[in-house]
């Protein structure tokens, strides 16, 4: 079993308010992160996939397909948007990098054909970030 | 569902790698350069991982704000600019990097209890890193 690592870069607003919360208590839980007029970040996105080395390609996966699928569907969908208003997963979620992490993960579940998604690891700064294994 | 959050912290100290059960000779066999009586330091960076279901509410395994108070509480201002010869923790143990975080996981684990306690990972250098958890 071999791992591979594919590391790409996106850009994205975004605030974080529970309409269930009074605003006192979105101010006391998000802090800065509640302010409506969004703020961003330049996010890393990594995602690890596992699988047995092809014996004629030697390869756990066809990097070209794996680049062209975290096009389509994350950097595509994600990279220079407001996450709350322009993503549907976040329409009714709020867009915390644990539920980024979780959102990325299942745009690119059963996408690839031959390797197995591993990990989704999402930095939304260089000291702080989340991993998501697809564990329920 | 189940995510692992990862927060990175820098402090700096300083050591002496001694063991007072070896002879002068051997202290300096097996710790080398890091054997000087005169100590010397390294800016740490630490990575905090902890886990948890993500709250649905707030979208969060735990609090940022409260990790970093414990963290901060608990070991930047115990660790932070310090010998680490003089330190407790370090009273009968060298202060090598896998005993520091030996240290730092048993410390956070009885200090915050917001989110499971996964890991903890120790940079010494950008070259020397070390994990410790509880298996």
């Amino acid at each position: 079993m071999v791992y591979l690592t594919r590391k790409c870069e996106f850009s994205a607003s975004h605030y974080y308010h529970n309409p269930e919360f009074s605003e006192e208590e979105n101010r006391r839980v998000f802090g800065k992160c509640a302010n409506l007029n969004g703020h961003g970040h330049n996010y890393t996105l990594e995602v690890t996939v596992k699988g047995e080395v092809d014996p004629k390609t030697g390869f756990v996966v066809d990097l070209k397909d794996l680049k062209e699928i975290l096009n389509r569907e994350v950097l595509d969908a994600m990279d220079h948007r407001h996450l709350n208003k322009e993503v549907p997963e976040f329409r009714d979620q709020i867009p915390t990098t644990e539920n980024l992490a979780i959102a990325i993960w299942q745009r690119l579940e059963g996408k690839l054909k031959v390797a197995q998604l591993h990990r989704v690891r999402v930095y939304e700064l260089p000291d702080l970030f989340v991993d998501f294994y697809g564990e329920p | 569902m189940k995510a692992h959050l990862t927060r990175r912290y820098i402090f700096s100290a300083s050591h002496r790698l001694h063991c007072d059960q070896l002879s002068e000779a051997q202290n300096r066999e097996v710790y080398g350069k890091c054997n000087n009586p005169h100590g010397h330091g390294h800016n740490y960076a630490l990575e905090v991982t902890v886990s948890g279901q993500v709250d649905a509410k707030t979208g969060m395994v735990c609090n940022l704000v409260d990790l970093d108070e414990a963290v901060r509480r608990e070991i930047l201002d115990r660790f932070d600019h310090v010998n680490l010869n003089q330190c407790a923790e370090f009273e009968s143990a060298v202060p090598t990097t896998e005993n520091l975080s030996e240290v730092i996981f048993h410390i956070l684990k009885q200090n915050f209890t917001s989110a499971h306690l996964e890991e903890v990972r120790l940079e010494e250098t950008a070259m020397n890193s070390f994990e410790y958890s509880s298996d």
